[in-house]
C-alpha cells in the first residue's frame, strides 16, 4: 500500500485532542453571536466586480489579414478574437501538460519502492508527453496562420494557468504519491477533453474545416489519456483497498 | 542542559557552513507533526531574519563592523532558509496566517507570563488581544473562502473566539509608542523577550504584506490590509520597549544572546528529533555569533560583555497551549485602549485616534465583515449549520 494510506498520528482531528477540544468548545458557549450574516463580504465583492476591469485583453494580430483566412480556408466568423483567446488558451494548457507529464515521469523513475508501477506504464506516460507536445506545435502553427502571435499570453490561457496552479504543486511535490498525482493529472485530463470540444466546435462554426478535423484528431488522443488515467486512477485506489483487507 | 553564555565559544564561524541540499531539507508534515513545532519554526525564522535586518541597518551606520557583521549576515541569512523551508507546500497562505497568528498568541502569552517588568508586561497582554482577535477574522477566511477547518492548523491548542475587536485596533501612530525599558536597569530577560515579539511581529508583518496581493478574493485583499496594518503598530509598539541609548554594539550582543536563548528554548520543548537537530546546531551557531561579538565589544567598547549579558540563560520559553492565561485576560482586559504609553478605558481614548479610526473604517471594515455571525465549530461553520 502506498505511505499516504497508511494509519498514523494525523493530528488534525478534533478527536486527536479530546481534552484541548473540550476546552475549545467550552471556550465558544462563553461568546454570543448572532446569525451567520454574509452581506458585508458580499458588499465588498460586490463593489469590486461592478467595477470590474477584466484580467486583460486579447492581443491584436500581427497581421490582420491572416485573421481572416487560414491557409486556403476561410474564416466565416464575425470575432476572430474568440477564437484566438482559446488557441492561445489551448496552447499554454498543452505546453504546461507537457510540463505536468515530465514531472510525473521523473518522480516515477526515480522512486523505486512505489508499488504502482506494475500497473502503470512509463511508456505510456511517455507516449502523452508526446503526443500534448505535439498538440502544443500543432495549435502553434494555427495561431501562425490566423496571423495570433502564439507567444502572447492570451486572458483565457492565463486563467486557465491560475487554475491548475494546484495541479502543477501536486505533481511536484515528493510528498505525493503517485495515485494523489494521478489524480491531480485526472483533473487536468478532464478539463482538457471538455477544452478540445469546445475548440473542435469552435473551429467548425468558424467555417475552418481542415483545422477542425486536425483537431479532432487531437481530441481522439485526448479522450484517450483520459480513460487511461481514470483506469490507472481506479486500479490503484481498488487494488490497494483489497491489499488491504 | 545548561549554556553559560559568557563562556561558551559555539560553533566557530568558518566552520558554519551549508549545502543547498543542507539548506532545503524536507518539510514538516501539516498533517501529523505537533502544532507546536510550526509555531517553533515560524517563531525561529522571524528571529532569524530580524536578526539579518538589524545586521543590515547596523552595516549601514558602521564602518568599522562592516566586515564582521557581512560574515555573521551570511550565515543568519542561510539559517533563515533552512528554517522557513521547513513549511511544506500544502500549507495555503492563509493556513500559514494562522500558524502566524498561533505563535503571536502562545509565545505573547508565554512571555507576558515571565516578564518582570509589570509595565512591559501589561504591553505583551496589551498586544496579545489584539493578536487573538486576529486569529478569530483569519479562521472566518479561511472557513468562508477556502472551506477549511482553522483548527487543523491550531490542534486544539489555541481558541477562536473573538478579542479585542480588530475594527477597534486602529491607532493614531503616537497611541503606539510606549516607554523603554532602561538598559542600565532593566533585566537582561526583558530585553531579550522584547527582541523576540518584535521579531515574531515584525516577521508577520512583512508576510501579510507580501501575500496579501497574492489572494483574488477582494474580501481577504482587504483584510490583509488591514491587519497588516494592526502589525505595523505592534511593530512600532514593541519596538519602542527598546532603549534607544543602547550603544550598536550593546544590542548586537543582546541580539546573538537572545538567538542563542531561543533556539535553548527550542531544543527543550521540540518533539520531532530531526527539527530538534537543527535547533541543536543553531544554538551552537549562535554561541559563535555571540564570542565574535563579545570580542568586538571589549575591543572597540573597552567594555565587559559581562555588563550586559547574564552569566546564565533565563528559564526556557515554554511552548504550550495558553488558553487559561489567555482567556483571564480576555476577560480583565478587553476594554483596555492605548492612550499615548499609557493603558486607558476605553472611554479614554485619545481624540487623535478616533479620528484616524473612524476614517479608516469609513468605507466599511474588511474585519467585521469577513466574521459577521461567525462561530467556530470543529469541521467549519457548516458543520455547525446543519447539526
Ligand atoms: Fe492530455
Ligand atoms: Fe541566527
Ligand atoms: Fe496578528
Ligand atoms: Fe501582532
Ligand atoms: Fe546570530
Amino acid at each position: 500500500m502506498e505511505k499516504s494510506t497508511q494509519l498514523g498520528m494525523n493530528r488534525t482531528g478534533a478527536d486527536m485532542s479530546p481534552i484541548h477540544s473540550k476546552a475549545m468548545l467550552k471556550g465558544q458557549s462563553l461568546f454570543k453571536v448572532g446569525p451567520i450574516d454574509s452581506t458585508g463580504m458580499a458588499a465588498i465583492r460586490s463593489s469590486y466586480v461592478q467595477l470590474k476591469e477584466p484580467v486583460g485583453s486579447v492581443p491584436l494580430p500581427g497581421t490582420f489579414k491572416g485573421v481572416l483566412t487560414s491557409g486556403k480556408e476561410k474564416m466565416t466568423g464575425h470575432n476572430p478574437e474568440v477564437l484566438i483567446n482559446k488557441l492561445g488558451e489551448r496552447l499554454a494548457f498543452e505546453r504546461s501538460g507537457v510540463r505536468l507529464y515530465d514531472a510525473l515521469i521523473m518522480k516515477i523513475e526515480a522512486d523505486k519502492a512505489d508499488e504502482g508501477k506494475d500497473i502503470v506504464s512509463i511508456n505510456l506516460l511517455k507516449q502523452f508527453r508526446e503526443e500534448e507536445y505535439e498538440h502544443f506545435l500543432m495549435v502553434k502553427e494555427v495561431m501562425e496562420s490566423v496571423g495570433a502571435d502564439p507567444t502572447a499570453q492570451t486572458p483565457d490561457a492565463d486563467v486557465a494557468g491560475l487554475a491548475a496552479l494546484g495541479i502543477q504543486k501536486v505533481m511536484t511535490e515528493p510528498r505525493t504519491s503517485l495515485s494523489q498525482c494521478l489524480e491531480a493529472l485526472l483533473t487536468a485530463e478532464m478539463t482538457d477533453n471538455g477544452a478540445w470540444e469546445l475548440l473542435v466546435e469552435l473551429c467548425e462554426e468558424m467555417g475552418l474545416d481542415d483545422t477542425s478535423a486536425e483537431f479532432r484528431r487531437a481530441l481522439a488522443q485526448e479522450e484517450k489519456h483520459l480513460e487511461q488515467i481514470k483506469s490507472w486512477v481506479r486500479q490503484l485506489t481498488m487494488g490497494q483497498a483489497e491489499k488491504a483487507l | 542542559m545548561s549554556v553559560n553564555l559568557l563562556d561558551a565559544r559555539g560553533t566557530p564561524l568558518d566552520q558554519q557552513r551549508f549545502t543547498w541540499r543542507d539548506l532545503v531539507q524536507d518539510p514538516i508534515s501539516k498533517l501529523d507533526d505537533d502544532a507546536f513545532t510550526r509555531v517553533r519554526i515560524i517563531l525561529a525564522n522571524g528571529l532569524e531574519q530580524q536578526a539579518n535586518r538589524f545586521q543590515h541597518m547596523c552595516s549601514q551606520m558602521n564602518k568599522e563592523l562592516r566586515e564582521p557583521l557581512a560574515m555573521i549576515r551570511r550565515v543568519e541569512h542561510h539559517q533563515q532558509t533552512m528554517i522557513n523551508w521547513l513549511l511544506s507546500s500544502d500549507h495555503s497562505p492563509i493556513e500559514t496566517t494562522i500558524g502566524y497568528e498561533q505563535v503571536a498568541i502562545e509565545v505573547t502569552a508565554a512571555i507576558a507570563q515571565q516578564e518582570p517588568d509589570p509595565y512591559l508586561a501589561q504591553v505583551y497582554r496589551f498586544g496579545l488581544l489584539e493578536d487573538f482577535d486576529h486569529m478569530y477574522r483569519y479562521s472566518a477566511l479561511l472557513d468562508r473562502v477556502e472551506g477549511k477547518d482553522a483548527n487543523n492548523i491550531l490542534q486544539s491548542y489555541t481558541d477562536i473566539v473573538p478579542g479585542r475587536p480588530t475594527v477597534d485596533e486602529h491607532r493614531h501612530p503616537t497611541d503606539d509608542l510606549r516607554d523603554h525599558y532602561d538598559r542600565k536597569t532593566a533585566a537582561p530577560v526583558s530585553k531579550m523577550n522584547a527582541l523576540t515579539i518584535m521579531s515574531g511581529e515584525y516577521q508577520t508583518r512583512d508576510y501579510y504584506m507580501n501575500i496579501g496581493p497574492t489572494f483574488s478574493d477582494p474580501v481577504a485583499r482587504q483584510l490583509y490590509a488591514e491587519i497588516a496594518s494592526i502589525e505595523e503598530q505592534h511593530v512600532t509598539q514593541y519596538g519602542s520597549i527598546i532603549d534607544p541609548d543602547e550603544t550598536m554594539l550593546e544590542k548586537w550582543l543582546l541580539y546573538e544572546a537572545n538567538e542563542a536563548y531561543n533556539y535553548y528554548s527550542l531544543l527543550e520543548s521540540e518533539t520531532n528529533p530531526r527539527i530538534k537537530a537543527i535547533w541543536e546546531r543553531f544554538l551552537e551557531y549562535e554561541l559563535g555569533h555571540l564570542d565574535v561579538v563579545k570580542n568586538l565589544f571589549k575591543k572597540y567598547e573597552r567594555r565587559d560583555p559581562a555588563e550586559i549579558l547574564p552569566e546564565a540563560l533565563p528559564t526556557p520559553i515554554p511552548f504550550e497551549s495558553q488558553r487559561d492565561f489567555v482567556r483571564k485576560t480576555l476577560e480583565e482586559e478587553i476594554n483596555l485602549r492605548a492612550n499615548g504609553t499609557q493603558f486607558v478605558d476605553k472611554s479614554e481614548e485619545s481624540k487623535a485616534s478616533l479620528d484616524y479610526r473612524n476614517h479608516i473604517n469609513s468605507e466599511g471594515s474588511p474585519s467585521e465583515a469577513v466574521s459577521a455571525g461567525y462561530q467556530w465549530a470543529p469541521g467549519t461553520e457548516l458543520a455547525r449549520k446543519s447539526s
